[in-house]
């Protein structure tokens, strides 16, 4: 396996219901190229939640938008697969892809307001939605609809069917975004920050439900934040994505108890409850370079304390165990594997 | 043909190097397309062509002692008496009609340009004051404005004119008496959400008069929609000063405007001279039409641009 | 930087007395004829504030918590002068800033001032960075000496670089612009800050920065505090007290370590329940019931009953003051008075 090979050992890939392999998208406008996703690679396994981590200018919305095909020029993906259920999602058609969407694969976005449209019913959406993929009545999207709402924990669902959205809090417009994305149970959901606007009592309400149905749909979840704390108690598995590539993957204990990359090491200390009341927090210096000029080699370097000329160069992700990291100066020590060809 | 959709990426992200005001920016973003750079250079050349009057046009139509009667009504390409080619023919009075077209373009560009202006200084002063004023100015400009603007155009200038009587300040007067409550609304509209910006109460908080507030801060940010209405309104001014002086109410006879140019030809339309009022017709269709697409990119422009 | 020991010669810098503030407009005549004919229904006020008592003593650092409705922001704003309250009085070292003379109450307004939560809308599209930290010190002529010199040291203060000045905002990534607000609020040579959620639109890196540059012009300049944010842990960081609001009212106001380690009101205990942190056991995520009601139509007596596993008969009809219950410490909660003590 090459190193640019999925988080799960080798022998287990096909169990993955989505892999996505060296996913390269490019923006090209008048400045320059931004390459957004640089050889993004990961894969999710049924009813497991894979937390992609980074901050704003990571990459890690694009990646998203990519994998579910709402990139738009002037971005375009120029490289790499997404492979889903045999079929390479960003070599389908308009229509294929069209046909995916919101039956097998579906997208919960930060803002409840780009899936919900302020002037129509609640009912009516979620109707619409329904029989945009399943041969049913009127009557049996209705009984449908109203399942699903009180699936997600919405009081009194017969009557929150005739309203509008607007009369819904942030809160409850989200659950019914989520209740959309759930309808015709996916084999996976991608969310984007859904719970990042909403309050903090709000969002474990939320979390909590996803939570239980995750593990009821069997559904594989990727979960979009720049949150730690959300991911450390959601996520199975964790990906941190830095300047458009993956600097660091593996399984969320183990990442977050010993993480290997210095960035991951940085974010994770930057979080007020991991230093001492009323002390200097650990801070990252400068802050992360215009996409329009990255560094060569390592992004990171600029602002490692550990960098060194050898930084300089082009830095594979490689393999430890069960996990991947994208340094020539990780924290821990590990054992040099086999370099690949 | 839309801007640019570069919302997936955040602005960090893409930060551009070196200094440049907001203005450059829009500046270069405005002459990506080939419809307003068309717009612009036609523009261009008919507000040079307008600026240049006396030293581009083969006569003067307002000197009386150039004109002989028995150069009217010549069709285009005749020669005059005295060897002059008329390019575009004559009308009645024996004046040339390209000449006239030149120096009515004058007439009629200084009569919108400055009736938008003024119309602009007065609606928006009027916009920003209410939307910054107490609740009781406020509601007073804001009724006033509606009361203006429940009128039809050409009924309020019809009346202050009527009253006033004809000659070109009139006539600019009227259309800013018409035009300034559009400019109000707008500024107000936009006034009201700029001033819930955090810039502005960080400004109060620094205990800056409020007066530069106004000026200084909401009013550059208000700025881009009143543009555009202002290069609308132009087209808009010059179509209206034609048809009060079609209907004879606009600028005197003897310093005919475009407008003025068509209702002398009117006459002769039927009897096969349409040449009078046909040209000045076409010029005016096409400076209404340049500023129309100028204006059009620059709504486009400002509207869309990202703060990106 | 311990607060002076509190005699009470020494007013606090600043206090909230018995501050309310509402929202909404008195129907003008054609609207009161409306109602009057039962054409339309009369909108309900907003009120924001209910009677808030607060008082910030000098060289500490106070957070108010609480979450979105609460009334955190417009409290912050009445205590910044930007927004008059309704009912109530605002002291500045002891003083009525609405019995003040002009000179003397733009004095106090000067010594006040606000960091914004919205890095792209608090500063002016249109102005240069230059421009925006130094026109206030120009205007009041707080600039001794050359002024460019003046506008450079304000930068670097903030950690800025001076060659950056002439910039304007959109050149500047979100970490960047919030250091130009902190330059501009400095430039006048405030003795308190107002903090909104400032950190909240930061990246978890960027956010250490400024709260770390936060801590050091704490002990360069001597400054005062008031933290506003939803955000519990960056509270528990940087505060000495925290006062705890929810729907307009203070629930319950300690000491920093007093309130984490024992909340006496159930709401604390609620938003302290859910406080994120970075935990690698995976929990499950439980939540208190509800929604935070709308602060148009805010529950009678306590404004929590609904929601609190404890409401008795008394919570539904008076609402609790808020009373000392230990050192320091007030709650708000009728428990109180029937606990044994």
């Amino acid at each position: 396996m090459s190193a640019s090979g999925a988080v799960m050992a080798p022998v287990v890939k096909s169990s993955a219901i989505l892999e996505v392999r060296d996913l390269r998208t490019h923006f090209v406008g008048e400045t320059g190229s931004v390459k957004a996703v640089d050889g993004v690679s990961f894969s999710v396994k049924r009813g497991r939640v894979l937390g992609l981590v980074g901050e704003s200018g990571s990459g890690k919305s694009v990646t998203g938008f990519s994998i579910i095909g709402l990139v738009d020029p002037p971005g375009r993906i120029v490289g790499g697969q997404v492979i889903f259920d045999g079929r390479d999602l960003t070599r389908v058609t308009r229509e294929e892809m069209r046909g995916l969407r919101g039956r097998r694969i579906a997208m919960i976005f930060q803002d409840p307001m780009m899936t919900l449209n302020p002037v129509l019913r609640i009912d009516t959406q979620l109707i619409e939605a329904i029989r945009a993929h399943a041969d049913v009545s009127q009557a049996q999207a209705r009984a449908w609809a109203r399942d699903a709402l009180g699936m997600v924990g919405i009081p009194s669902p017969e009557e929150r069917l005739h309203a509008y959205p607007h009369q819904f809090s942030g809160g409850m417009r989200q659950r019914v975004v989520i209740a959309i994305a759930l309808l015709h149970k996916p084999d996976f959901i991608i969310a984007d920050e859904p719970t990042t606007a909403l309050d903090v009592t709000i969002q474990a309400q939320i979390l909590a439900e996803v939570q239980k149905l995750v593990a009821e749909s069997d559904t594989a979840l990727i979960w979009i934040t720049h949150d730690l704390a959300v991911v450390s108690r959601l996520a199975d598995d964790i990906a941190v994505m830095y300047a458009g590539r993956i600097v660091e993957a593996g399984p969320v204990a183990e990442v977050l108890d010993r993480p290997l990359h210095p960035y991951t090491a940085g974010l994770i200390g930057s979080v007020p409850s991991r230093n001492r009341r009323g002390e200097r927090l650990q801070q990252i210096p400068g802050m992360m370079p215009s996409m329009l000029h990255l560094p060569k080699g390592c992004a990171f370097r600029t602002r490692c304390a550990r960098a060194d000329a050898a930084c300089a160069a082009d830095v594979p992700l490689l393999p430890v165990g069960d996990r991947e990291y994208r340094c020539f100066h990780p924290l821990i020590e590990v054992p040099v594997t086999e370099m690949p060809a | 043909m839309s801007a640019e959709d570069l919302s997936l990426l955040p602005a960090s992200a893409i930060l551009p190097i070196g200094e440049e005001a907001p203005f450059r920016q829009t500046a270069r973003a405005y002459l990506r397309s080939s419809g307003a750079i068309f717009g612009l250079v036609l523009l261009a050349s008919i507000v040079g062509l307008a600026l240049l009057a006396p030293l581009v046009a083969p006569q003067n139509p307002y000197d009386l002692l150039q004109l002989d009667i028995m150069n009217s009504r010549l069709p285009p390409g005749s020669e005059s008496t005295t060897g002059m080619i008329f390019w575009l023919g004559t009308d009645d009075q024996g004046r040339d009609m390209l000449s006239g077209i030149i120096y009515g373009l004058r007439i009629s560009l200084s009569v919108g340009v400055s009736s938008a202006l003024f119309a602009t200084i007065v609606g928006t002063s009027a916009g920003l004051i209410a939307a910054y004023a107490g609740r009781r100015t406020e509601t007073v400009i804001m009724r006033i404005v509606d009361l203006q603007l429940s009128f039809p155009a050409i009924l309020v200038a019809l009346m202050i004119l009527a009253f006033l009587g004809k000659g070109i300040a009139n006539v600019v007067l009227a259309l800013v008496i018409v035009e300034w409550a559009t400019y109000a609304r707008a500024a107000r509209a936009t006034a009201l959400v700029e001033r819930r910006k955090e810039y502005i109460e960080a400004a109060e908080a620094l205990a800056i008069p409020r007066w530069r507030i106004v000026f200084t801060h909401l009013l550059p940010n208000c700025l881009p929609p009143l543009i555009v209405i202002a290069t609308v309104q132009v087209a808009r001014a010059i179509a209206l000063e034609a048809t009060l002086s079609f209907l004879g109410l606009g600028v005197p006879v003897t310093e005919p405007s475009l407008g003025l140019l068509v209702a002398n030809g009117y006459q002769y339309m039927l009897s096969g001279m349409t040449w009078i009022s046909f040209y000045p017709g076409v010029a005016l269709l096409v400076t209404v039409v340049a500023i129309n697409l100028v204006g059009d990119r620059l709504r486009d422009v400002l509207n869309v641009r990202g703060r990106i | 930087m311990m607060p002076e020991a509190g005699t009470s010669e020494v007013p606090p810098l600043i206090d909230l007395k018995s501050v309310s503030r509402q929202f909404g407009r008195h129907p003008d005549f054609a609207a009161r004829m409306a109602i009057a004919l039962k054409l339309a229904t009369p909108v309900p006020m907003l009120r924001a504030v209910d009677q808030v008592d607060l008082a910030v003593r000098k060289g500490e650092v106070l957070g108010l918590v609480g979450e979105s409705g609460c009334g955190k922001s417009t409290l912050g704003r009445i205590a910044a002068g930007i927004l008059p309250p309704s009912q109530g009085s605002v002291l500045w070292r002891g003083q009525d800033l609405a019995q003040l003379p002009r000179a003397a109450r733009r004095e106090a307004r000067l010594r006040v001032q606000m960091i914004f939560q919205n890095p792209y809308a608090s500063l002016n599209p249109r102005r240069s960075a230059g421009d925006i930290v130094g026109e206030a010190p120009r205007i009041h002529k707080l600039i001794a000496g050359d002024p460019a010199a003046f506008i450079d040291e304000q930068f670097r203060r903030a950690g800025l670089d001076p060659a950056l000045k002439r910039r304007y905002p959109h050149q500047f990534s979100g970490g960047q612009r919030q250091r130009i607000g902190i330059a501009r609020a400095l430039a006048v040579r405030p003795d308190f800050i107002i903090c909104d959620e400032a950190v909240a639109a930061l990246d978890v890196s960027v956010q250490a920065q400024i709260l770390n540059l936060f801590m050091d012009l704490r002990a360069s300049l001597n400054l005062t505090y008031l933290f506003i944010s939803h955000d519990l842990g960056v509270v528990q960081h940087i505060s000495d007290r925290v006062a705890i609001m929810y729907l307009g009212r203070i629930v319950e106001e300690a000491p920093t370590d007093e309130i984490f380690a024992r909340a006496n009101h159930p709401y604390s205990q609620a938003l302290l329940a859910e406080m994120p942190r970075i935990e690698t056991t995976k929990r499950h995520f439980t939540a208190v019931k509800g929604e935070v009601p709308s602060p148009l139509a805010p529950p009678a007596g306590c404004h929590f009953h609904p929601r609190c596993p404890h409401a008795f008969a008394r919570c539904r009809v008076e609402a609790p003051p808020l009373k000392t219950i230990a050192a320091g410490h007030k709650s708000a909660c009728h428990l109180n008075d029937t606990a044994v003590v």
